[in-house]
């Protein structure tokens, strides 16, 4: 233990000495900017020498592979890695400059990718220099993802892909795509999917955008027509993409959680809000009774939430592990982060339905922005009923629900 | 779980094990209807002295194992499940905890091998009214000659007939709702002026209103300092929060596998109700809410063992999300088994009874919340 202790003691200061000469100071304070999660970010001058050196280090994903362009860190090491990077103000711009490579893409290749896809694809993720999206819902397969029907064709040397993805996040930005095909229409849907990994730079793939209630369009509908995958890019095995691409989803929800539901720590407690819009009586409480009830209450479930991240990492001692219990917290997360949102606009009252112009502060149009966009939270990554199905299932052992699928 | 240590591990199985051959529900359905006044089978807490249970607090040097309260809450969890009766959360749990926080030399010296041996049965009187408000004591110690007289009345002491030591709250300054003035007295349950009345609850647990009518006590009877009693108290019953909530979670834990087994067994419409969704669902909620309610359970015992800043928040915490989890858990285990649910010669309705009893023990959730808000500033 105190052995353990020690190199760990050790990579701290290895970490606080690297960060010290290669994160530029002109960037502290400065995450907000470029860890937006939707948007063709522009990556230039010290940002992009940041984005550079980490990627060098493979530091941007700290636990992969060394000889994939990652930074070999145990996960304990990465923990001190992200401790020190918040210490000084740094932040990791890689996973959200590579889309869905870091959180979901890359750690399935890292499972079912064969070495020449590994040495192919992960280190352009790593670099945050290769950006993924995911080929997974289509407008008559969301929930019932098995239902989908985009075409995958044997050329011989190639899949020739055809059909039409929906919910494609940042396809229009990414520059390659996972895709669930269908590779056999004659087995039970399940059976006959394949996991294909293929270029958005090529003529056969279109994008547009769908702008959303919020405002914002981070989706898009991707068509495939006549579009073209490499034999060598299938991951995992031909017709078993429902197991690959269940996996991808279990990273998807892992990522999902919510570190940090009740919003970034530097971000002002929602009680000082609410005083600041409500006020208080006498003895300092908010002077709303019934909203002073359930902020208590919502700050207990945030609290839950977090403490409950904390036990199930404890209790992987270390290891990660990517389980069933994802889908309990992601619904946790989901719940949290939504009532966060409902109390923020319920604190702002008429301020709170601001949509632009001036009598607006931003965070007030930014809280309703996120509320509206928030409501997405319990749809995708499998939508809220869809992890209580996995939860009674996978979990407790309760048979199959008397739905077809 | 906690990721536990191997002691605790085998301390946990040893429970389970012990709990479930020697003191299941049907022991306590057999407590309940021979009409015990204590509400407790002798030899069940003789059965506990033995295995140590009531040690788990105590320091090696007053004859305990001085294990801590995950251990402890490790315990209660057990004897949580199944609605096992005794004075251990009352005596090796709250007056053990108020000894080592308030105690003199002299007092833990005295005390505690009892506790320990079980010669002593400890409680804590605090509340005096039909709701948790330590701060509103009103109960009166005056001097008289060297020492104390007290005058007033406790309600719903926990195992209040069988304790043999009451640690009192009683008010000598000050006027009721506030903190300062509040003074902590060890007071045998047989001195003279002292009243019990044993109380029949829907559940069966030993509670019991004790007046105090001229109480005299020697000046050597006042835990920690005369006045200063609220941080003991607060301390105390923070402690005693957390380790109930352990019970709590123990109660909705069993409440919720009952169910859950019931879910696979029973059959309606040619098939296990569990495989209808609408069932599935909320079996899959109140899992979540199971999940959630014990990190925060664990996390408020593991911040008393760590003497952590957030005790205090922790505590409400977990009396608050344990309350919330088996009030719903205790609904749903009727609802769920319909009919044979409402019976009395099925379980469930005990587990029902309990969950509204220990709700109300050392505040209820409104009253944590409220806490809650307070400690974080609004």
């Amino acid at each position: 233990m105190a052995e353990a202790r020690d190199q760990l003691d050790t990579f701290r200061a290895e970490a606080r000495a690297w960060l010290e000469q290669n994160f530029p100071k002109s960037l502290v304070g400065r995450a907000g900017e470029y860890m937006v999660v939707e948007g063709d970010v522009r990556i230039e001058g010290d940002a992009l020498a940041w984005r550079q050196r980490l990627g060098e280090k493979g530091w941007g994903t700290p636990t992969w592979p060394r000889e994939y362009g990652g930074g070999g860190l145990t996960q304990l090491e990465a923990r001190v890695l992200q401790e020190e990077m918040a210490a000084v103000g740094a932040f990791n711009p890689i996973p959200m400059l590579a889309g869905m490579g870091v959180t979901m893409v890359g750690p399935t290749i890292l499972e079912y990718g064969t070495e020449d896809q590994k040495q192919r694809h992960l280190p352009g993720i790593a670099r945050g220099e290769v950006r993924w999206c995911l080929g997974y819902s289509e407008p008559n397969a969301g929930s019932d993802l098995a239902s989908l029907a985009t075409k995958a064709e044997d050329k011989g040397d190639y899949w020739e892909i055809n059909g039409q993805k929906i919910w494609t996040s940042g396809a229009d930005i990414s520059d390659w795509c996972g895709a669930l095909v269908r590779t056999d229409s004659k087995v039970a849907k399940r059976d006959g999917i394949s996991f294909v990994m293929l270029t958005m730079h090529q003529p056969g793939v279109r994008t547009r955008p769908i702008k959303l209630i919020s405002g914002a369009s981070p989706f898009c509908e991707t068509f495939f027509d006549n579009a073209r995958a490499e034999k060598t890019d299938l991951l995992g095995k031909l017709n078993d993409g429902w197991t690959v691409g269940k996996r991808l989803l279990q990273h998807e929800r892992a990522s999902q959680t919510g570190g940090n539901p009740a919003g970034g720590g530097r971000a002002e407690p929602l009680q000082d809000m609410a005083k600041r819009y409500v006020g208080t009586d006498d003895e300092g409480r908010l002077a709303d009774p019934d909203l002073r009830v359930r902020l208590a209450n919502h700050l207990m479930s945030a609290k839950a939430h977090g403490l409950t991240l904390s036990r199930i990492a404890a209790e992987a001692r270390g290891k990660q592990q990517v389980t069933a219990a994802a889908s309990i917290l992601k619904n946790s997360a989901t719940s949290v982060a939504q009532t966060r949102s409902e109390l923020t606009l319920e604190i702002m009252g008429h301020q709170g339905v601001g949509w632009d112009g001036d009598e607006f502060s931003g965070e007030e149009i930014q809280t309703v922005r996120t509320w509206l966009f928030g409501k997405a939270m319990s749809i995708y990554g499998g939508s809220y009923e869809v992890q209580n199905n996995i939860i009674s299932k996978n979990i407790l052992g309760l048979p199959e629900t008397t739905q077809k699928g | 779980m906690a990721a536990l240590t191997e002691e605790q591990t085998m301390l946990k199985d040893q429970a389970k094990a012990w709990v479930s051959e020697q003191a299941p529900v049907a022991a306590f359905r057999k407590v309940r209807d021979s009409g015990v006044a204590a509400c407790f089978a002798a030899e069940t807490w003789a059965g506990m002295v033995d295995l140590g249970w009531t040690g788990i607090l105590v320091p090696e040097v007053y004859g305990g194992s001085g294990m801590g309260y995950l251990t402890m809450g490790i315990l209660l969890e057990e004897t949580g499940r199944h609605l096992t009766a005794s004075p251990l959360v009352a005596s090796a749990l709250v007056g053990a905890t108020a000894l080592l926080q308030g105690g003199s030399d002299a007092q833990k010296s005295a005390w505690l091998p009892k506790v320990v041996d079980g010669s002593a049965i400890l409680t804590l009187a605090v509340d005096e009214g039909p709701k948790h408000a330590p701060e509103s004591v009103a109960l009166r110690a005056e001097r008289a000659g060297s020492g104390y007289r007290l005058t007033g009345t406790k309600t719903f002491v926990l195992e209040g007939g069988a304790a043999t030591l009451l640690v009192v709250a009683a008010r000598t300054a000050g006027k009721p709702g506030e903190t300062a003035g509040i003074t902590l007295f060890l007071v045998p349950a047989d001195a003279r002026g002292v009243t019990r009345t044993a109380l029949r609850t829907s559940d069966c647990r030993g509670y019991a209103n004790i007046a105090f009518d001229g109480v005299e006590v020697g000046a050597d009877a006042v835990l920690g300092t005369v006045d200063g009693g609220w941080a003991v108290l607060e301390a105390t019953l923070d402690r005693a929060r957390a380790g109930i909530a352990a019970e709590m979670l123990g109660t909705a834990a069993e409440a919720f596998d009952m169910t859950l087994n019931y879910l696979k067994t029973r059959v309606q419409f040619g098939q296990v109700i569990g495989s209808f969704q609408a069932l599935g669902h909320r079996a899959a909620e109140l899992f979540t809410e199971m999940e959630l309610a014990r990190s925060c359970v664990e996390g408020a015992l593991q911040s008393i063992d760590a003497n952590a800043k957030d005790v205090a928040q922790m505590c409400s915490l977990a009396k608050c999300k344990a309350g919330a989890f088996l009030f719903n858990m205790s609904n749903q285990l009727i609802q769920i088994h319909g009919g044979i649910g409402m019976t009395d010669e099925y379980d469930a309705g005990f587990y029902l009874k309990r969950a509204r009893a220990v709700e109300a023990i050392y505040g209820g959730q409104a009253y944590h919340r409220n806490r809650y808000a307070i400690l974080h500033g609004f």
